[in-house]
């Protein structure tokens, strides 16, 4: 827990002033424009705004993918822009849950195979990380489901398997980029009610990139962008019971311990 | 990881027997055309190898090669005898006469005349009759090649008769023969019998076969009968190479059978990488979705040589088993007889394979480790 006490202390994700382009010389263009956001530990913050305002692009920085241009971006207390290559790297595989507009699942693998893998990347035998997805997927709901392989499932359950692999390594920030957008409504709201009840805890951030308005009712924050800047952020009804949810979030099993 | 790379490899079934097609294949074509040559050239030795009583050949300082001589004259013989250190020394004739069956069946043979008294180079591998029963009037030996030829679908019996230059001979015994180059059958008589098959020639001493004495190494009597003879003496494997030698460097096979082997390098090369580099092009995503939740770039690089190396490794077995079991299957045939898979022709095709499969991948990999792991959040 000394973990939890720490995280306390410094928002999940800090960015002041930044920047990002893409491109050089006559075809650089300028697409964050100096951003400021704040993401608090213990909710979801949602990200919205119209096509192409740069909402990936701010996520894909926060995520360590992408290197910021100008600007500071902290990321669980640490400098996102110094990171170098493998840094980056490292700080992803033990800090970040990704979920994918596509899914991205590996046909080839079992969900459960799937929902392994970020354990598997970390080194963890294989049945040993494949018996801690299964038992994540179980809660989300996919206990029959562990040995189909994903051509087999909707897209829905082809979507909380990718949740599944985004939280078993329990990362401290799970972003989501249109998490929902594939998916019929109802599968959609489905998605974004387990997001909230299995992925937001005290000790954790989520971040989802969306468009779609139906999913605003989830979120703690919303963060709205345009032309490159946060240019409102709105907190939301949600995150006025947080000891219900900090119960909830104590009472998680853990899966694997690669953040230990 | 690494088990993550294998199932990504086999669940895409339809690429992935492709790809080990493609490698399966190319590594047949090699290795069945290496072998091939191979025996072609190793064939060009075979009346060379099948005398097996003595070690050193002795011959004219212009022969180059087994298959055209150029005579020596019947006192070559005791000047070789002469030299100190040689065991004994014997005359042996080649020449190739035509035969005819008594159907009127005929065709050119290779005629080898042994030394009258000691038959020293006579067949040993006989399947009926004996090498002594060279010394019965008009006695032929001929080879399974030979007598099939001239008695198709005939039992193996002993007191046929043949004619050779206008003169009857009786077979008198059947042997196995390495195959020959030109694939004719061979036939041994005495040496004194066998001038008279061939005619017209005068001067028939084709070889002086030789033996040094016991502690002396057959090199160092080739060097003195060289030295004291002027002839030219080789051990039979230095001959074989010689003539091997020759057919390389004076006959189209070495180049055909190159271009054969090299299309088969360049098409495996081009298939298998091509294959494999379509199949790494569109497992892109899915390996960006990898890098983006944290796997290095080392482990990426790794589980493409895995993918790799098992396509590489099944592909070659598979082809390699053919080939294998292609002359396996072909062994009993007279003519594709002694055609075997020499472990250096399938060292060789492996190593080729293995450099075919690490191009490939090297140019998967690049793919790979240049995208940027932001591609995961593009559609
Ligand atoms: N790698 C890149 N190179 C050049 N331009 C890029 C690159 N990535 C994004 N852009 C540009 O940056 C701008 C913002 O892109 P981004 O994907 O962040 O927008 P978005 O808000 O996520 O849009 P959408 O809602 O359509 O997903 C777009 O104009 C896009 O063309
Ligand atoms: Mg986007």
């Amino acid at each position: 827990m000394t973990q939890n006490v720490q995280t306390m202390t410094h928002p999940a994700v800090v960015c002041r002033r930044l920047t990002k382009d893409f491109g050089a010389g006559e075809n650089q263009v300028r697409v964050l424009r100096g951003v400021d956001l704040d993401v608090a530990f213990g909710e979801m913050t949602l990200l919205v705004g119209p096509s192409g305002c740069g909402k990936t692009t701010l996520l894909s920085v926060v995520a360590g993918l992408l290197n910021a241009t100008s600007g500071a971006v902290m990321v669980l207390g640490e400098d996102a822009s110094r990171m170098s290559g493998t840094e980056a790297v490292q700080f992803r595989r033990r800090n970040i849950g990704f979920v994918f507009q596509q899914y991205n699942l590996l046909p080839a693998l079992t969900v459960a195979e799937n929902a392994a893998v970020p354990l598997l990347a970390a080194g963890i035998p294989k049945k040993r990380a494949v018996a801690a997805a299964s038992d994540l997927l179980s809660q989300l709901g996919l206990g029959e489901r562990l040995h189909a392989l994903p051509s087999q499932l909707s897209g829905g359950q082809q979507q909380r398997v990718a949740l599944a692999r985004a939280l078993v390594h329990e990362p401290r920030l799970v972003v989501c980029d249109e998490p929902t957008s594939a998916l019929d409504h109802e599968t959609g709201n489905a998605v974004m009610e387990l997001l909230t009840n299995v992925a937001v805890r005290s000790d954790r951030a989520v971040v989802v990139v969306t468009h779609d308005s139906r999913v605003f009712q989830f979120a703690d924050r919303i963060a709205h962008m345009d032309d490159g800047r946060i240019v409102e952020t709105q907190q939301e009804g949600r995150s006025q019971e947080p000891e219900v949810r900090m119960k909830a979030a104590a009472a998680q099993p853990s899966f694997a311990g690669v953040n230990q | 990881m690494n088990f993550v790379a294998v199932q990504m490899l086999i669940g895409d079934r339809a690429k992935y027997l492709g790809l080990i097609f493609a490698v399966a294949f190319s590594t047949f074509l090699m290795s069945h055309q290496s072998t091939i040559f191979a025996g072609i050239m190793d064939r060009t030795t075979s009346q060379i190898k099948d005398v097996q009583d003595a070690n050193i050949w002795v011959m004219d300082q212009k022969t180059q090669y087994f298959d055209e001589v150029k005579a020596l004259t019947d006192d070559d013989v005791y000047r070789v005898r002469s030299v100190p250190g040689v065991e004994w020394a014997v005359p042996l004739f080649k020449g190739l006469p035509r035969a005819k069956a008594f159907d009127g069946n005929f065709r050119v043979v290779i005629m080898m005349g042994v030394d009258d008294a000691s038959l020293v180079g006579a067949p040993r591998d006989m399947v009926l009759g004996s090498p002594e029963d060279l010394r019965k009037p008009d006695s032929v030996l001929v080879d399974r090649v030979g007598y099939e030829f001239f008695f198709p679908q005939q039992p193996y019996v002993l007191g046929k008769t043949l004619e050779l230059n206008d003169r009857r001979v009786t077979i008198q015994g059947i042997f196995n023969s390495s195959a020959p180059f030109q694939n004719l059958p061979i036939f041994y008589a005495r040496y004194s019998n066998a001038m008279t098959y061939v005619g017209r020639e005068r001067n028939l001493l084709s070889f002086v076969l030789a033996k040094a004495q016991p502690g002396l190494s057959d090199d160092e009597l080739c060097r003195r009968i060289d030295a004291a003879t002027g002839l030219h003496a080789a051990t039979g494997k230095q001959f074989g190479w010689q003539t091997i030698r020759y057919y390389i460097a004076h006959t189209g096979i070495p180049v055909n059978f190159g271009i054969t082997i090299a299309i088969a390098l360049v098409v495996g090369t081009i298939v298998a990488g091509q294959t494999f580099y379509i199949f790494t092009l569109e497992n892109l995503k899915q390996f960006g979705a990898l890098k983006a939740i944290g796997v290095t770039n080392w482990r990426i690089t790794g589980m493409i040589l895995l993918q790799a190396l098992m396509v590489g490794l099944i592909g070659y077995s598979i082809g390699i088993a053919m080939t294998a079991a292609f002359f396996e299957i072909t062994k009993g045939n007279l003519d594709l007889r002694g055609f075997v898979l020499f472990w250096q022709i399938a060292a060789g095709t492996g190593a080729v394979v293995l450099f075919i499969v690490m191009a490939a991948s090297l140019m998967s990999i690049r793919r790979v480790l240049v995208l940027e792991p932001a591609v995961v959040f593009r559609g």
